[in-house]
């Protein structure tokens, strides 16, 4: 079964009509201070799509907007001009009433596990806060609870926990859990191994996969990290300055860029082993070397 | 099929210990526990639950009505019918100190209800919506804070009449203000918290996001609030009353203190009861308020500086005692033929003295050294004791933390020679900022944000090295263009804010070389920083390396890094130091599980989509 769905939205970009998530044009600007200010643009004419059981992977570096994208799709950031349309719906501008419609078909993991799970409340309760928006009976949600626990590997006595008893780890799997409640079609995940241990993060991406392999769910994958992203995603958008530079098939995208930025970004993550990390290097310096003559050429030429 | 996979990516690494909360039942000490606990915050409950109970009974406990007077036993001296004795117009003083304190408590707690009705919602709702409902309440408070309290109070009086309950719900509205500001300033500080993006996502209404998620953050500082505010009140309302402006109808402490104080000289007693009522209960609200401070505050409190008990003492190394208690004598010389290391660090253990007396460990048996020229990586996850390793070279360790094992040596001297519990601080100031620097992982938090990056670096220059300011200014200049700082002179002016991560992880660097140190400690300095600025900083680093011949220890989780920069590596893992080798044989070929554990999460070069941990996961799926 994981072949199936593994390869098939693999086989080239998600067409008109499999796809689940679309976002055409899309801008995205807040409000700046002051009087008469000119907003801060944070996003310009992004183009994407997902579908059904398909991962696109968002990298790019801090201030790129990925995260902003994520955001606008799960209406968290204001969308001032383009298009979300999310199973054929028009999202840009859902209501509270509208998203809670939709809450059942995207999800949300959050970089941080530490401040995405709230404090005060037990582990049972955040998992059963979803399945009670959307009028699931207590003894049902109970039931659902549970069911999720075991799906990402947790201990059924973490019910009664609260979140700061579990390590960064066990709670990035709360958060997952937290978003597989209610079964949705598409989980927008916020750098969600950023902030845990290589081996932890290693484990977290096996769960994603395997979740991936029996719920053929889609992920919006934002990242930094090109190896993770790499890792994860049929498909890769790469962000820089608030636009989408490149996209393509991941292999493609993350091992033979075509744009500057992201062959830039490829040379500088560093690989484990001396060696090639010194040839990596030295690439790095004659790809930065090349493209500033480029660009003094351009200058010259203008 | 699902069980069987995720039951084995949960299972601990080989030799790792089971994390904290990983089974067993949970043990919660809870804030009523805790403050039960506390004898201050016993005796405070025991003395209002006396006064409530007096008041609420006090139809059954008083021998007369409040107002009855016995015109011919006045001032009379306590006897077995009027046990406090009688005042001026022969009242029973007992039986009015009992009504008082129903009416006084009464009034208070109305007091502290209105001031929580309007200050709660306006605080809750201004904090979570912002905008223009904060702004207009905002000035609203700031209108009632400027208001003179007394004054209006006085007015008050004056209009409506000798009211307790009048007085009271005005004066509830004059200090709501403290109400909206706490609730707001609670409120601000989570709105943005991810679990509340979180709740937006799943569609939960605002109504209940800020009953859900917000209040529970409000609740303890409204309660501890709350105790404050009713102490306020009862002095407030006693201090209107004792002024004449009291009811002088109805009893209450305020009242009975302005009749005892017409009467001091002929039955002080008569100010001596309500006055000792107000003080045992205002006292007892504060007292209360502290004890449930407390009892939130997570943590017990450790007595710091306590030697350890003897037989729990886990030293690994024989430490002779007689060293321990010279101080600040000269250290010891150091093994003969290690004098030429930078830096030898030799079974070093630190550990945290627990509050049952135990030690907890975090470095255990940690021996490496490194030479000059030499760029040492320490590898390991959280909790690994990397960092604590790195700080205790640098003397940086908290003041709880000891030195529980093993030495450290810097160019020949012991830092912290054999049987000395903490380093020696009169040693260390000496090299630390001028021999032995440091980079932080956090370059924002590590800059001033008061002073100018100019000011910053040009300072320690000038005290370390003795050099005149204008001179420490050019050299300045000179690091920031030598770290590859395109414009020297801007981001010498800048304060830390208007630069980036990567500029002030820059700067950073530039002090940490700028009182030209043998020896400098990065901990994670490029874990904060984009791929792109991280090579650049790691180019950094190795150019220095060369042009200074520095030796440098380079804490960090990335392999990557380590790859790119480091000559030897110690992999650490609970504390422990697990294998230690050149950089070649450490990646290519691990001897430790652990190690093969760790670069086996890699992902660089692993089959996209492919199971890392649990390799039996395809072969349950499939």
């Amino acid at each position: 079964m994981s072949a199936t769905v593994a390869t098939d939205p693999a086989t080239g970009p998600a067409g008109e009509r499999e796809s689940l998530l679309r976002v055409d044009n899309l801008v995205v600007e807040y409000p700046s201070k002051g009087f008469r200010a000119r907003p801060f643009r944070a996003l310009t004419d992004i183009n994407i799509s997902i579908g059904q059981g398909e991962t696109l992977g968002l990298v790019g570096e801090s201030g790129s907007g990925k995260t902003t994208l994520g955001r606008a799709v799960l209406g968290l950031a204001p969308v001032t001009g383009g298009k979300i349309t999310f199973e054929g719906r028009d999202i840009s501008h859902a209501s509270r009433k509208q998203r809670r419609v939709l809450s059942r078909d995207l999800q949300v993991v959050f970089q941080d596990p530490y401040t995405s799970l709230n404090p005060a409340l037990e582990i049972g309760d955040i998992l059963a806060e979803p399945l009670g928006v959307q009028g699931k009976p207590p003894a049902e949600a109970r039931k659902r609870v549970r069911e999720l626990l075991d799906q990402v590997g947790l201990p059924a006595d973490a019910i009664h926990r609260l979140p700061r008893e579990f390590s960064g780890g066990q709670r990035q799997r709360v958060a997952i859990a937290r978003a597989l409640a209610l079964s949705p079609k598409l989980i927008v995940c916020d750098e969600p191994v950023s902030a845990l241990d290589l081996t932890t993060q290693a484990r977290v991406l096996d769960l994603f996969l395997q979740i991936q392999q029996d719920t053929g769910v889609s992920y919006l994958f934002v990242s930094h990290d090109l190896d993770v992203v790499r890792h994860i995603s049929h498909r890769v958008a790469v962000m820089y300055h608030g636009g989408i530079v490149e996209q393509g098939p991941a292999d493609v995208v993350t091992r033979d860029p075509e744009h500057p930025y992201t062959q830039r970004l490829l040379l500088a993550s560093p690989v484990p082993d001396p060696d090639r990390q010194e040839q990596r290097r030295a690439d790095r310096h004659r790809l930065l070397e090349i493209q500033r003559m480029q660009d003094e050429q351009a200058v010259a030429l203008a | 099929m699902t069980e069987s996979v995720e039951t084995s990516a949960l299972t601990p690494l080989p030799g790792q210990g089971a994390p904290a909360g990983q089974t067993g039942t949970v043990v919660r000490s809870t804030v009523l526990k805790r403050l039960f606990r506390n004898p201050l915050g016993i005796i405070a409950m025991v003395i209002l639950l006396g006064m409530a109970l007096l008041a609420v009974f006090a139809h059954v406990l008083a021998p007369f009505d409040e107002n009855f007077a016995n015109i011919s036993k006045t001032l009379a001296a306590p006897d077995s019918v009027n046990i406090l004795g009688t005042d001026s117009s022969g009242r029973d003083v007992w039986s009015r100190l009992l009504f008082g304190a129903q009416l006084t408590l009464l009034s208070a707690l109305l007091c502290a209800a209105v001031a929580i009705a309007i200050g709660l919602p306006a605080g809750l709702l201004a904090g979570y919506y912002a905008g223009k409902f904060e702004a207009v309440s905002n000035w609203i408070v700031s209108i009632l804070m400027s208001l003179p309290g007394l004054i209006v109070l006085l007015t008050i009086r004056a209009a409506f009449g000798p009211s307790v309950w009048i007085a009271m719900i005005a004066f509830g509205i004059l200090i709501s203000p403290s109400y909206f500001r706490l609730t707001r300033s609670a409120v601000q500080s989570v709105r943005n918290e991810l679990y509340v993006d979180a709740a937006r996502v799943s569609g939960l209404s605002d109504l209940s996001i800020i009953t859900r998620h917000i209040f529970s953050v409000v609740r303890a500082p409204i309660i501890i609030q709350t105790a404050a505010i009713a102490g306020v009140a009862i002095a407030i309302q006693s201090g209107l009353e004792f002024l004449g402006l009291g009811d002088p109808a109805k009893a209450t402490w305020g009242v009975m203190l302005s009749e005892g104080f017409k009467n001091v000289y002929l039955t002080p007693t008569l100010l001596f009861w309500p006055a000792l009522a107000m003080a045992l209960t205002i006292g007892a609200l504060v007292l209360l308020g502290n004890a449930i401070r407390d009892a939130l505050e997570d943590g017990e409190k450790i007595k710091h500086r306590k030697k350890p008990v003897k037989g729990t003492d886990k030293r690994t190394t024989a430490a002779p005692a007689p060293a321990r208690q010279s101080r600040y004598a000269v250290a010891p010389a150091v093994d003969a033929g290690t004098e030429h290391h930078l830096v030898k660090v030799t079974h070093l253990g630190v550990g945290y003295p627990q509050a049952d007396g135990s030690i907890k460990k975090v470095v255990d048996d940690v021996s490496f050294h490194v030479d000059r020229g030499e760029i040492l990586g320490i590898v390991g996850e959280s909790g690994s004791g990397k960092s604590q390793t790195a700080f205790s070279i640098l003397g940086l360790l908290p003041d709880t933390a000891r030195i529980v094992a093993g030495s450290i040596q810097f160019e020949g001297n012991y830092t912290a020679a054999p049987g000395e519990d903490v380093v020696n601080q009169g040693r260390l100031s000496k090299l630390r900022g001028k021999r032995i620097s440091y980079i932080p992982q956090e370059p924002m938090s590590n800059l001033d944000p008061a002073f100018t990056i100019g000011y910053q670096l040009v300072t320690p220059m000038v005290r370390v090295l003795g050099i005149p300011k204008a001179e420490a200014t050019s050299r300045a200049m000179k690091l920031l263009s030598d770290v590859g700082i395109v414009n020297p002179k801007r981001t010498f002016d800048a304060y830390p804010h208007e630069v980036s991560g990567g500029m002030a992880q820059r700067v950073l660097i530039a002090g940490a070389i700028s009182c030209e140190p043998d020896l400098v400690i990065a901990d994670e300095p490029t874990t904060a920083l984009d791929v792109s600025v991280q090579a650049d900083v790691l180019d950094l680093i190795r150019e220095l390396r060369s042009r200074l011949n520095i030796g440098v220890i380079l804490v960090t989780h990335n392999f990557g890094v380590v790859a790119d920069l480091c000559d030897r590596v110690v992999v650490m893992q609970n504390g422990r130091l697990v294998e230690e080798g050149t950089v070649r044989n450490i990646l290519r070929n691990p001897q430790e599980t652990y190690t093969q554990v760790l670069l086996g999460s890699m992902l660089e070069g692993k089959e996209p989509m492919s199971m890392l941990v649990s390799s039996t996961a395809k072969g349950a799926a499939s």
